[in-house]
């Protein structure tokens, strides 16, 4: 490792991946540093959970190269796996093993010294111990979310990686778990982790937004959204159904979102959204200017991304 | 009863029937494979049986009895060992399936009419494979040796048969076909349950989602494939056991040679059937896959091997196919053992075969396994 890479823990430089004719990732640059939690965003199919198998070892990129705790992604996928907590987006551990084989199981794979008391140490720590002999396959979508990222931690990784730990979680687990993330982030450990959910998005150190297989943004949440340059308005009374679909085609407005009883219009500046208003002043609206949202710039993103990608004219 | 929800079914069924091309080969490809060879391949009335030939006689009487052999078509002699144990350990090894020995003295004293006796000694662990020719062999004699004894020595043609065969059923004297297919239903069950174990011991990781997870641990694939193949070894050794059991307390089927050497054999045997559901496991997606490959495999080692139908009763090119199955080998090496005592001077022929079978699949099933998800 060279001085300067010393801090990144994974450091890719045009990452590509092609299932066929199509093209999963497109030339992805990504670089995250030590102790970092690192927020992994973007719609379906967007080539999130393809980028973290590439990372891992698990893909082999088409093109592009980088290390991944300074190992090559291409040539050390062997080490790389020692030191990588991967928690994959299905539950995969043993539902038919009980939850202290599945954790045996996993210490035994990876070697872990000390193992038997690593295993009791882990039960207990998961408050476990007195369930130990259940089945996996027993437990609810929250308890098996913790027990596979207990199984991820066992061999003390350098890196976590998280695809979409939280799907179908309560909110209540899910505000644990990323109690337990930062606390893991703060003793060191890095943390990758995608995600649709835009709260957990605002938890991360930083973010990147990926769609159809591009990297569209990167940064902090502060920097994303300024990044971004919206101008929103959050508007209440009046038909808003209405006026959303009025909205949607008038020039110059990029998103309209309803949120509850409001609904956010943003634009590129304030003109765009005083001319688009224009025609509905007369209908009682109540407009309050607000600070665009982290959803207000991915949906903006989004739909920029794909007005990219509309097939090219024949 | 709605004819829409009927429909709605019906077309969703015939629609992922569609989509899953190993099930839709397999629903076209077993009736033909069974359609051949049942058609073609199976004949329990097999012809041209190796035969080893000792004619210490040499006169012209054996020399007609030989040529009427040869033209009946159920023999076909393949081999003239010096003497007669040197043909006894080619019938112990299975490479001739009888032994036909004229004593030296034979013309002589049937010139003198004191009814000499020759000797066929036939390997009667299979029972079916023997039968007809030994129904043959009398008649035979008597048309061939007859024909000589014409002219001024007809006077020696009295109604009974002047001379004698005597005929050994050996290793299995009553004929009795259960000795025949109960040591070879070790080979039988085993071949089925192991193979199709493993099959489903990888597509059940792939099926449920763990495969994943196991791929990106440093689990290596030389690790995997040993660790999930070594229990179904035990597991095979227990069949074994059952089955020899249960073969010697109700069936009385003798058990001749020793268990040890075939302990050793089965060790290879079980691995070579766990090599081949290892393959089939990385080739089939879902285990309902992984079980129709199982059938496709299961299928000619049934019908091809000698277990259900003689092996030389085949045509050149369904013995070829049966030799290159494990189980083929292996039916000739635990009826020898059981049935016949074979050592390991007898058994050692057989074994390499499956050996090299096991070695060949089980390359195959690391070359195919992926430690990617490309």
């Amino acid at each position: 490792m060279s001085a300067p890479a010393a801090a990144a823990i994974i450091d890719v430089h045009g990452l590509t991946k092609r299932f066929g004719d199509r093209v999963v990732v497109d030339h992805f640059d990504m670089r995250v540093t030590r102790g970092r939690i690192y927020g992994f965003l973007g719609p379906n199919g967007s080539g999130k959970t393809t980028t973290i198998r590439m990372l891992c070892g698990l893909l082999t990129p088409d093109e592009g190269e980088g290390t991944c705790l300074g190992y090559d992604i291409r040539k050390e996928a062997a080490l790389i796996k020692r030191e990588v907590g991967y928690m994959t987006q299905r539950f995969g551990l043993y539902e038919d093993l009980s939850i202290e084989e599945n954790l045996d199981f996993i210490a035994r794979v990876y070697a872990v010294e000390g193992r038997a008391a690593k295993v009791k140490a882990t039960l207990e720590r998961l408050g476990l111990h007195s369930r130990r002999r259940q089945l996996a396959g027993m437990l609810s979508g929250g308890w098996k979310q913790r027990l596979a990222l207990a199984a991820c931690l066992i061999h003390d990784p350098q890196l976590l990686l998280l695809d979409e730990p939280t799907a179908g979680v309560d909110p209540a687990a899910r505000r644990d778990f990323w109690d337990e993330i930062h606390d893991l982030a703060a003793a060191g450990l890095t943390v990758l982790v995608s995600t649709h959910y835009m709260d957990e998005a605002e938890r991360c150190h930083e973010l990147a937004y990926i769609s159809y297989g591009k990297l569209l943004t990167q940064g902090t949440v502060a920097e994303v959204i300024a990044g971004a340059g919206l101008v929103t308005w959050a508007i209440s009374d009046g038909d808003l159904v209405a006026l959303g679909h009025a909205l949607r085609a008038a020039p110059g407005i990029r998103t309209v979102a309803p949120f509850g009883t409001t609904l956010h219009v943003s634009a590129d500046d304030e003109a765009g959204l005083t001319a688009a208003l224009a025609p509905f002043r007369s209908a009682g609206l109540t407009i309050k200017p607000i600070e665009p949202s982290l959803e207000d710039v991915f949906i903006a993103l989004m739909q920029g991304a794909s007005d990219n990608f509309t097939p090219p004219a024949q | 009863m709605s004819w829409s929800r009927f429909l709605a079914v019906l077309i969703k069924e015939f629609r992922q029937v569609r989509r899953d091309r190993l099930t839709f080969a397999m629903m076209v490809g077993v009736p033909i494979m069974q359609l051949i060879l049942f058609g073609f391949a199976i004949n329990s009335d097999p012809k041209h049986l190796p035969l080893a030939l000792v004619d210490a006689d040499r006169s012209e009487f054996s020399r007609s009895f030989i040529a009427g052999l040869e033209n009946s078509a159920y023999f076909e002699i393949t081999e003239r060992p010096a003497g007669e144990k040197e043909g006894d350990a080619m019938l112990a090894e299975g490479i001739v399936q009888f032994v036909l020995v004229i004593p030296p003295d034979f013309s002589r004293k049937l010139i003198r009419g004191e009814r000499p006796a020759m000797l066929l000694a036939a390997d009667a662990t299979d029972p079916a494979a023997t039968g007809n020719a030994i129904a043959a062999i009398n008649a035979i004699g008597q048309r061939s040796i007859g024909r000589e004894l014409a002219g001024p020595l007809a006077s020696l043609r009295p109604a009974e048969q002047p001379f004698e065969i005597r005929i050994q059923r050996r290793y299995n004297p009553e004929g009795l076909t259960r000795y025949n297919v109960v040591p070879g239903l070790i080979g039988v069950i085993l071949t089925m349950t192991m193979v199709m174990m493993t099959a489903l011991a990888m597509t059940r990781e792939r099926e449920r989602g763990t495969m994943e997870n196991l791929l990106a641990t440093p689990a290596k694939p030389v690790e995997v494939m040993f660790g999930k193949i070594v229990p179904y070894i035990l597991i095979g050794y227990v069949q074994v056991l059952v089955i020899l059991v249960v073969a010697r307390l109700l069936f009385d089927v003798p058990m001749v040679g020793s268990l040890a050497l075939l302990s050793v054999v089965l060790v290879v045997f079980i691995a070579a059937n766990l090599a081949v559901g290892f393959t089939f496991s990385t080739i089939a997606r879902n285990q309902l896959q992984a079980m129709q490959l199982t059938f496709f495999f299961f299928l000619p080692s049934m019908l091809l091997t000698g277990f259900m139908f003689p092996f030389r009763g085949m045509p050149g090119w369904a013995q070829a196919i049966g030799e290159a199955l494990p189980l083929t080998h292996f039916l000739r090496v635990v009826r020898g053992i059981l049935l016949k005592g074979n050592g390991i001077a007898e058994v050692a022929p057989h074994l390499w075969p499956i050996a090299l079978f096991m070695a060949v699949a089980g390359a195959v099933a690391l070359l195919r396994y992926r430690q990617t998800l490309d």
